[in-house]
């Protein structure tokens, strides 16, 4: 049973600057009493009092502006930031996808980054030698596999990450915005796959700006405001509200046929 | 996943590693020991992950060199051989005694160093994978371990060279490591006290890496203060120069003696080095060693109860 129950969860950061990162403030602080509230170390309200319940079958699309707080809240159900106040439970094998960059070595090839984000999510080295000719297949890469990172292109990089974490059958995947970078092509088999991914197994939490991503692989949506949840429902629902327009009037009617909507 | 397998649990510090692991529930509710030993286990069991990431920060560091991670042989080599050369002169010391000693005291150093001012900065460095993916946090103290380890390999091959060299010397007993001084044992079975000795060595390197890399994560003065005081720790720690030296100057019992024995690096050095080189072995040492494992360890287990989550937030 795969699911996701947040509580009333804050993620409150503190923002260290170099005076109040450093063991000085902390001792002088203290001796000195306080000095109004200076000592304190300011706080920003990155979420606030989520409340969220996912169950088996979710496809949750995130949307909101810039700084609303959907990345925040994709690293707190992927467990990286633990609540400052409040619970969150999750079952699950959860894999991630954020930043594209980050857990990938620019030196190493695309192979041996293959294996340690494959190691990152739990599997092991035989079990990723199963896979790998699976993933090099899907993300085409062919032999720039074995060259290093570094000389990859963005949407090459998005194919590869794709790829690890579609082949190691996740419960719980969290998609943030950034995999748009690929060409058309690849993303129609991209889309397959995920589709194929999430009917299979557990959930889908996806924060993207494309609309017709979102249609394609979310059936509800959680619209973020200044850290806060301002509407969780239906997909077409929320985005409604969130654009001020029913997102469906812009689509040309292959894509309404293919995503099977109706004005 | 297959069908018939158990569900799988995961929490916010553990996800991977635990595909086998039906385990209940675990609400987050910030601290508890149980969390932070959750996160010790998963983050041990994990050593596919740490072996390859500090595998790898070997070879990146040496990538597209010739050589490659012989370097760290080749540089603690020309380092050994020729500080041992000049301080048996200065000294008036044998140098075919002298450089065994100094050779081992610079490993075992380098590893302690190496634990000390890389481990306080295990989770600095790995701020952009703490952030973008959920896994134990022992995993990045481990690998700084690990990678320490693995540095310490290479340098064996120095001990190797110096062992063939020397082996006449320091395998006879009653050789001593300065003029008049305590006559050592030579090497003999003791030998093998070097293995415990170096587990113990990394048991504390791991301690280290938590304890030191939370604080750091939160105060970055702290492994400025770690490296200003490693230099001052290097000299006065018995490595270049022969503990007989500090008898000899000052006459057993003088209170300066405890110069050395108040010095904890000292006896995690001497654990190490009196087995390979055949010298005298104090139990004492070992007594030390072992009450410092034991409260670092659990300071640093207090440290990831209470501030464990908190490093997401810190890094």
């Amino acid at each position: 049973m795969v699911s996701i129950d947040v509580h009333n969860a804050s993620v409150d950061f503190p923002i260290f600057d170099a005076k109040t990162r450093s063991l000085k403030k902390a001792v002088l602080g203290k001796v000195g009493g306080k000095i109004g509230t200076e000592a304190r170390v300011p706080i920003i309200e990155a979420l606030h009092d989520i409340t969220l319940s996912l169950r088996d079958g979710d496809r949750v699309a995130l949307v909101g502006h810039n700084g609303a707080g959907k990345s925040t809240l994709l690293r707190l159900l992927s467990g990286i930031y633990e609540p400052t106040r409040g619970t969150s439970e999750i079952k699950g094998k959860i894999a991630p996808v954020f930043d594209l960059a980050v857990g990938m070595d620019p030196e190493i090839s695309g192979m041996e980054n293959i294996f340690i984000r494959g190691l990152f999510l739990g599997m092991t080295r035989k079990q990723m030698q199963e896979r790998v000719e699976d993933i090099s297949h899907f993300t085409e890469l062919g032999d720039y596999l074995h060259l290093p990172l570094r000389t990859y292109s963005t949407g090459m990089r998005v194919r590869l990450a794709l790829g690890v974490v579609t082949s190691i059958d996740p419960e719980i995947l969290l998609l943030d915005e950034g995999i748009g970078a690929v060409d058309a092509a690849f993303m129609a088999k991209a889309r397959d796959r995920l589709v194929d991914l999430v009917r299979r197994s557990g959930m889908l939490v996806f924060a993207s700006h494309s609309d017709e991503l979102l249609f394609e692989l979310c059936n509800t949506a959680i619209w973020m405001d200044e850290g806060r949840i301002k509407m969780h429902g239906d997909l077409r629902e929320v985005l409604t509200a969130y654009k001020g327009r029913d997102p469906l009037e812009q689509m040309s009617p292959e894509t309404l046929e293919r995503l099977g909507e109706t004005r | 996943m297959p069908l018939g397998e158990p569900p799988v649990v995961s929490t916010t510090v553990q996800v991977t590693s635990a595909i086998d692991i039906p385990a209940s529930p675990v609400v987050h509710s910030g601290r508890s020991w149980a969390r932070a030993a959750k996160d010790i286990r998963d983050g041990v069991a994990a050593r596919e992950l740490w072996g390859h990431l500090g595998w790898q920060d070997i070879k990146q560091r040496y990538r597209r060199s010739v050589i490659g991670p012989l370097w760290i042989t080749m540089s603690m080599g020309v380092t050994a051989a020729g500080l041992g050369l000049l301080y048996s002169q200065l000294f008036g010391i044998a140098v075919n005694t002298f450089l065994p000693y100094l050779t081992v005291g610079f490993i075992v150093w380098g590893f302690i160093l190496g634990c000390l001012t890389e481990g306080s900065d295990a989770f600095i460095s790995n701020e952009g994978l703490i952030k973008h993916l959920p896994a134990p946090l022992t995993v990045y103290a481990l690998r700084t371990v690990w990678r320490q380890t693995l540095m310490m390999l290479h340098n064996m091959l120095v001990y190797a060279v110096v062992l063939a060299l020397f082996f006449g010397s320091i395998a006879a007993g009653g050789y001593t490591l300065s003029p008049n001084g305590a006559p050592q044992p030579g090497l003999s079975w003791t030998m093998v006290l070097a293995i415990p000795a170096f587990v113990v060595l990394a048991l504390n390197g791991a301690w280290v890496a938590l304890l030191f890399g939370i604080i750091s994560t939160r105060y970055r003065d702290i492994p400025q203060v770690i490296n200003a005081l490693t230099q001052l720790l290097f000299y006065a720690t018995p490595i270049v120069w022969p503990v007989d030296v500090l008898t000899q100057k000052l006459g057993p019992g003088d209170w300066k003696h405890l110069i050395v024995e108040l010095n904890p690096l000292y006896h995690f050095v001497q654990i190490l080095r009196a087995p390979l080189i055949g010298s005298e072995q104090s139990w004492h040492h070992w007594v030390v060693v072992g009450v410092i494992t034991v409260v670092g360890w659990s300071l640093a287990f207090l440290a990831m109860r209470n501030y464990r989550a908190r490093v997401s937030y810190w890094v």
